[in-house]
């Protein structure tokens, strides 16, 4: 009786243990099962782009990426205009982003009273999350027109006239161009730059800031000296994000860049082409096979170049989350 | 000595005084952009408001029409999207967070999550493209939803593992203690206790895709015409913008930017709603 009675509970709950451990095993391989998606994802994409690309990889060969030649009615394909015209709005981009955004994580974090941190933070986070078609079309219909009149004319004047930085300033002012594409993504970045180094300046040990302040340094000191060597990774990596963001983007670009396919000059005020325009524009329109193969390759290096530099910026950011003890 | 020493103190000064003025300057650029597209969106998007906006199909150049089918498109695919991309990327960040919080394996793929996270849309939508579109041999608003799916996915998982490691580990052991199996422990402790991030994150994914154009350019294509039927080209409001706006017709124009003004509109209020829901419940 006594053997009986404490028999019957271990026997209940070995089973019951028996049936959770079961209904857990399958738990955690289905969710595993869908996290391994993402990975196949990456990878399919990896795939489907080399596989469509093949024709031209085949046909073009690696002269692909230094030919300025792109002529669909001769089905002739080189990828140097689009590329270039990529990098250099992008690093148009970068040069007016970074000390902006640099200057709004300083104020957000050092000098703005604590009242007003949180709505200036959503303000930036709302500039992020405008769509990229909206900055597009405001910068065709508004921005240009007015860069074109009043800016570029008085760039040329001033700028311009320095000896071999002037070349880039040099051309009849129309407007839409690789410097207005430039402005506008610059815009679009500088909030994601700013929230990063935001987030990271915050991970400083307020000890160390008031360390410095105790023995006399002013806030820019504070921050110059201080704040910055200790984010110095994590900062590098938010402008590599902001880089990643900027070389993709696609709709705003399309819409200023100007979509010529052939090199006039280094003027930032001559029109061009980027990677992901040329897809925008021509892949639906695309009615050779090696037409589209070609643009599907410009979208593999496209992926390359994003996939090294968001790797880069996200290797970063860990390294700084790993020596500073907490997550960013 | 001493006229060094002032000296220096006045240059530190100065340092301190630029800076900051600068840093005023830097938020002030920020802003002001912001203002002015706000402004731009709203002045110009309210007078092209009407009730044939959301009631007639868009128009041939040179004649009067809405965004009615751009409208339906754009609603039709994004919640299709959301649908799908939702519990995948919910079951992947319950993964990410309950059972490879350490090992290669969740390094790996919360790595590739982040790349996916950040990689240019245009992309997901040359990949559908390849995979999906040229198998059925045309554009459809199938494609759009699959290429739109795989945008959801990323942000949901980032959005599900962070606040599922929000959740203290004496609340797992609770639940353990009382015997739980570890999947009701997750779905009925850790993931309700976050669910309000995790619905954060819903919000701020669908205001991502709402905008979106790229991605559905080679997939869902465009249709001037009234369609639900997902195996044929569908219109959403991004590509019709996207088309309107390029075009040298003022009409075109004109709804162009009431469909600009009704995404802003949109994602404005999705970004507002995702941050008061996150606000009320966990912070």
């Amino acid at each position: 009786m006594s053997s009986n009675s404490s028999s019957l509970p271990s026997e209940q709950s070995t089973r019951a243990r028996r049936r959770s451990t079961w209904s857990d095993v399958l738990f955690h391989r289905m969710t595993q099962g869908f996290a391994l998606l993402t990975l196949l994802l990456l990878s399919g994409i990896i795939i489907s782009l080399l596989w469509g690309a093949l024709p031209a990889i085949k046909h073009f060969g690696l002269s692909f990426l230094w030919q300025a030649e792109w002529n669909p009615p001769m089905n002739r394909f080189g990828a140097l205009i689009p590329v270039y015209g990529t990098l250099v709005t992008s690093a148009v981009a970068l040069i007016i982003a970074v000390p902006v955004s640099f200057g709004i994580a300083f104020f957000l974090t050092e000098l703005a009273p604590g009242w007003l941190r949180k709505p200036l933070g959503i303000a930036v986070e709302l500039l992020a999350g405008i769509p990229s078609i909206v900055y597009g079309m405001w910068g065709l219909l508004v921005f240009v027109p007015i860069f074109a009149k009043y800016i570029q004319p008085w760039l040329s004047q001033t700028i311009g006239k320095v000896p071999v930085i002037g070349e880039l300033f040099s051309e009849p002012p129309i407007g839409v161009g690789i410097l207005s594409a430039g402005i506008v993504l610059a815009i679009m970045i500088i909030p994601f730059i700013a929230s990063v180094m935001r987030d990271v300046f915050e991970i400083t040990p307020a000890i160390l800031k008031e360390s410095s302040y105790a023995l006399g340094s002013t806030r820019w000191e504070v921050i110059w000296n201080v704040v910055l060597p200790y984010t110095r990774v994590g900062v590098v990596g938010g402008i590599m994000l902001g880089l990643g963001r900027a070389l993709g983007e696609t709709m705003a670009v399309t819409f200023l860049i100007g979509n010529i396919n052939s090199f006039q000059g280094f003027s930032l005020f001559l029109p061009g082409n980027s990677i992901a325009s040329a897809l925008a524009n021509e892949f639906t329109e695309a009615l050779d096979e090696i037409h589209t193969s070609a643009l599907i390759e410009l979208g593999l290096i496209l992926f390359l170049i994003t996939f090294i530099v968001l790797s880069l910026s996200k290797l970063l950011l860990l390294r700084l989350a790993k020596s500073g003890g907490t997550q960013t | 000595m001493k006229s060094r020493f002032s000296w220096l103190a006045w240059r530190r000064r100065m340092v301190n005084y630029t800076t900051t003025a600068l840093s005023l300057l830097a938020m002030a650029f920020g802003l002001f952009w912001l203002l002015w597209i706000l402004w731009t969106t709203l002045s110009l998007g309210v007078s092209g408001l009407s009730l044939g906006l959301f009631t007639q199909m868009t128009p041939p150049p040179g004649t009067e029409g809405g965004l009615a089918n751009a409208i339906v498109g754009s609603l039709l695919m994004v919640g299709l999207a959301t649908l799908i991309g939702t519990p995948i990327g919910i079951f992947s960040g319950i993964y990410l967070a309950e059972f490879a919080q350490h090992g290669w394996l969740g390094e790996v793929i919360r790595f590739m999550n982040d790349v996916l996270l950040s990689a240019p849309s245009i992309i997901i939508g040359l990949f559908v493209y390849t995979v999906y579109v040229t198998y059925r041999g045309h554009f459809s608003g199938a494609a759009g939803v699959f290429a739109l799916a795989l945008i959801v996915i990323p942000v949901v998982v980032r959005t599900t593992e962070n606040m599922l490691r929000l959740v203290p580990s004496s609340l797992r052991e609770a639940a353990f203690a009382l015997g739980a199996p570890r999947w009701h422990m997750i779905l009925y402790v850790t993931l309700r206790a976050s669910l309000a991030g995790v619905m954060t994150g819903l919000l701020l994914a669908v205001a991502r895709i709402a905008g979106e154009t790229a991605p559905l350019l080679f997939t869902a294509l465009s249709n001037l015409h009234w369609s639900t039927n997902l195996d044929q080209p569908m219109a959403s409001l991004p590509t019709v913008i996207f088309k309107f706006a390029m075009a040298p017709f003022d009409d075109w124009n004109r709804l162009a930017w009431a469909g600009v003004f009704l995404i802003v509109i949109a994602v404005l209020a999705l970004n507002i709603a995702a941050r008061t829901f996150f606000g009320r419940k966990t912070v």
